[in-house]
């Protein structure tokens, strides 16, 4: 059964459409090995290489790979509490009730969203921590450091304008007192708020602006960041692994 | 390169020497760059600026001057606004919290307005008792209809000590 198996995959190798997809062949030497990695679009932010510590859980708990996860569990049931949800007064408030009520699964979904994004905001903290008590911003690092910090600021835009969305009391009173926040800002302070709340009251401008942010914006600028993370831990030579852990193998 | 050689023509032209052609292509090129993203951010600003707002009108009648008894503090819901009527006559007080917009209540046991968000406390007429808002709480400008009904213009915000004689 397994010659078969091993059979039937290496006649598949030999074909047409795998040779165009794959380019390269079967991932036995260090060369071909790297290739796969290189020529996937996928993979190629990814190391080719990597030291077998820094794989070890206590280099960094996997707290960047989880807060990914996470962010990639928010796209998915984002994407999908958003077939039922209208960004409109008085829909929004019914909508999320539906969704907890009437919806199959509807309340499994909506709080997964929720749940993972207050995971998200917890992960995404630890892992800033983390990496400052580790040194991990010190050269060759700052760059990816900075990036970090842009991150976190998404991280804590996208949990703000989401928390609009339900469109109930807590909603309401937290988007009011935090673009009253803004008004503060001297000179410019009541513009900014005019212009990011589409009005002077928290209404249907202001879900939708915050909507529009939440779903397209934020996620497109966060994809493009986390990209930028991944690759550049990469080209700054892996992770920051502590000395206490070096044993001098690499 | 001869878009890189000195051109006497075009140093004269501008007034500057040592110019060449491809420096400046360069500056123009800048400059038109520059123009039209100052541009682009102007016309985004008034995009997300809207016109119309489709809020609840800033004037409202708030009734007949009778029906506010003497040295009484007024709640209007709808509009967030106390009418206080003193011996002197009446006037207009936010209800809005100048902290970070929480609705204030009137307290008349304490003969106080109370924010139950951050504690701020004021004054029937808006003056900060204690707390953090920054500011006393706004007057509104007030006056009657040809009616003879109260009306309120929260767009527009008076001396505290301008009240409307009844």
């Amino acid at each position: 059964m397994a010659t078969t198996f091993q059979t039937a995959l290496e006649n598949l190798r030999t074909t047409r459409v795998w040779k165009s997809i794959f380019r390269r062949g079967p991932a036995i030497t260090n060369r071909t090995r790297s290739l796969a990695v290189f020529g996937n679009l996928f993979l190629h932010w990814l190391p080719v290489k990597v030291r077998e510590k820094s794989l070890r859980v206590r280099a960094a708990y996997y707290l960047g790979s989880l807060s990914l996860l996470l962010f990639i569990i928010l796209v998915v049931t984002g994407v999908l509490l958003m077939f039922y949800y209208h960004p409109a007064v008085p829909n929004a408030y019914h909508d999320m009730k539906d969704l907890r009520f009437v919806v199959s699964n509807g309340v499994f979904l909506r709080n997964m969203h929720r749940i993972g994004a207050h995971l998200m905001v917890l992960l995404v903290f630890w892992h800033m921590f983390h990496v400052f008590y580790r040194g991990g911003y010190k050269p060759p690092h700052e760059f990816n450091w900075v990036v970090g910090v842009v991150l976190l600021l998404l991280t804590l835009f996208l949990s703000y304008t989401g928390y609009l969305l339900p469109w109930d009391q807590l909603a309401f009173w937290a988007v009011t007192v935090g673009t009253n926040i803004i008004s503060a800002m001297p000179i410019i302070g009541s513009k900014v708020r005019f212009v990011a709340l589409g009005g002077n009251i928290v209404g249907e401008n202001a879900l939708l602006r915050f909507y529009v942010l939440h779903v397209v914006i934020l996620p497109l600028l966060a994809f493009l960041f986390i990209g930028v993370h991944f690759w550049r831990v990469q080209k700054d030579g892996g992770l920051t692994v502590r000395s206490k852990d070096d044993d001098g193998k690499n | 390169m001869s878009d890189n050689k000195q051109n006497p023509a075009l140093e004269q032209m501008i007034g500057k020497p040592g110019v060449t052609r491809r420096d400046f292509l360069n500056e123009i090129t800048l400059g038109a760059l520059g123009v039209a993203g100052l541009g682009g951010t102007a016309l985004t600003y008034q995009y997300f600026s809207p016109n119309v707002l489709f809020e609840p009108s800033s004037t409202f009648r708030a009734g007949n001057p009778d029906l506010y008894s003497v040295n009484s503090v007024t709640f209007l819901q709808d509009q967030l606004v106390y009418i206080v009527r003193t011996d002197a006559g009446f006037y207009a007080v936010s209800a809005v919290c100048t902290h970070l917009g929480c609705i204030t209540q009137w307290k008349p046991e304490a003969n106080m307005i109370a924010c139950p968000c951050h504690g701020s406390k004021f004054h029937r007429d808006g003056k900060k008792i204690e707390g953090p808002a920054p500011r006393p709480l706004p007057h509104y400008a007030i006056n009657l209809t040809a009616d003879g009904e109260l009306q309120v213009n929260k767009l527009e915000t008076i001396k505290p000590d301008k009240v409307l004689r009844a």
